[in-house]
């Protein structure tokens, strides 16, 4: 039973970098004006940040910590930890990590490696960097979270495109005794590995001549098999049932008063799933902010975006109690309840 | 669990389908309304009334509401 605790950590900024080019539902002409309406009411999504061809995820992350670097006045030569959460690095091999540590200009006695997760992975990495610095006494890290979907999805598949979004983040933690914890609830069920794939290019699969055939699925589903699989409605049944099962069981392992948490943060991944997680658990709306409207699921990103975008004003170093749930590809899901934290948010990055 | 509670159940998610045309022999996969979205709303219906969670092949495998019905009521 993954439900355990790190303290003497804390998270001091939070910053997000997304594409300055908009992509709007409403102008995409795989599905009819009705359909989109439909969708949008349904999802939620009305419009997305997409990558150029230039642009990669660690892009996105890369200028998200070298603006919060500068913020918070860390010297470089200090950060002795880097985790990049992504399902997009650069490369198959090596781990973008690495780049990104010799593109931050980072020492090259730092820890740097990648996780490769999604909708979970920004909890997960939180709770990989926290708990290393706490074992290892490490005085600063960076958490690179983010995603470029775009670059994997098929611009002939509804079921996928209209939802995804790119972004990345760069979270900053320190070591501070006696101040910060971080309580975890983590969990994982492989048996769904199905429902959220990439077929082919990875070894099980090997890219072959007949990874980037066309195949037509159904009505408005056309992908190849280097293109990303996403079966909506066991997603959306295992949203609605292990979102608010996880939630529950940190709350009553460690006998949180709901009450006293200022904000519910979760991974934005469907309006309809989002506002169902909610009202099982009971939540006043005015604590559960949504940022998918305008950006979409951007995956490991979904967590500090929804904090950059609509929670800055509102936390930004004042005290305050943030719950963030994530859960999907895997599938797999992690909630943590930060207390008392007092973070720098940065205004969001276009690039 | 009853079959005409389910009905209307199934009705209520529905925006613009008479509810007359919803019975038990009805093949929901056939409604010009159904779509992916609207097997959403089941989902979430079964999951809310019932607290039965039904999966992409449940509703991939059944034709007409009442097999829906079944599997609800056989998870229960």
């Amino acid at each position: 039973m993954a439900v355990f605790s790190i303290n003497d950590i804390v998270i001091k900024g939070i910053s997000c970098c997304v594409p300055k080019n908009k992509e709007r539902n409403i102008d995409l002409d795989i599905l009819t004006k009705e359909e989109i309406q439909k969708f949008i009411d349904v999802t939620g999504v009305e419009e997305r940040r997409i990558a150029s061809k230039e642009i990669c995820t660690s892009d996105l992350c890369c200028e998200s910590a070298e603006k919060l670097i500068k913020d918070l006045n860390w010297q470089k030569d200090e950060i002795e930890i880097l985790v990049f959460v992504s399902q997009t690095g650069d490369y198959i091999l090596p781990v973008s990590a690495a780049i990104l540590q010799d593109r931050l200009g980072l020492s090259t006695n730092c820890i740097a490696f990648d996780v490769p997760l999604g909708c979970s992975g920004y909890v997960y990495g939180m709770s990989i960097i926290a708990g290393m610095m706490k074992a290892t006494g490490l005085k600063k890290g960076l958490l690179l979270a983010g995603d470029t979907i775009s670059k994997i999805v098929s611009d002939k598949d509804k079921s996928t495109l209209p939802l995804f979004g790119d972004a990345g983040s760069a979270t900053a933690f320190e070591l501070n005794e006696n101040t910060g914890n971080f309580l975890f609830d983590l969990g994982t069920d492989g048996s769904g590995y199905k429902t959220i794939i990439v077929p082919d290019g990875g070894s099980r699969n090997r890219i072959n001549a007949d990874s980037l055939e066309i195949k037509i699925i159904e009505e408005g589903i056309s992908r190849n098999s280097c293109d990303l699989v996403l079966d909506g409605m066991d997603v959306f049944g295992f949203g609605i049932s292990q979102g608010p099962k996880t939630v529950n069981k940190l709350l009553e392992k460690y006998a949180i008063d709901k009450e006293k948490i200022d904000y519910f943060i979760f991974h934005q991944a469907n309006l309809m799933m989002n506002k169902m997680i909610a009202k099982k658990l009971k939540l006043p709306v005015e604590k559960v902010p949504y940022s998918l409207q305008h950006f979409g699921n951007t995956s490991s990103a979904t967590i500090p975006l929804t904090i950059v975008s609509e929670l800055k004003d509102k936390i930004e170093n004042k005290s305050s109690n943030l719950l963030m749930c994530g859960f999907g590809v895997g599938l797999s899901w992690g909630t943590v309840f930060v207390e008392n934290c007092k973070i720098e948010v940065l205004d969001l990055i276009e690039l | 669990m009853e079959i005409n509670a389910f009905l209307k159940n199934f009705a209520d998610i529905l925006d613009d389908t008479d509810a007359a045309l919803i019975t038990q022999e009805t093949v929901f996969r056939d409604l010009d309304e159904w779509n992916s979205l609207t097997a959403l709303s089941l989902i979430a219906m079964a999951d809310e009334e019932y607290s039965v969670k039904l999966t992409g092949d449940d509703i991939k495998s059944s034709d007409s509401l009442n097999d829906i019905f079944e599997i609800i009521k056989n998870k229960g």
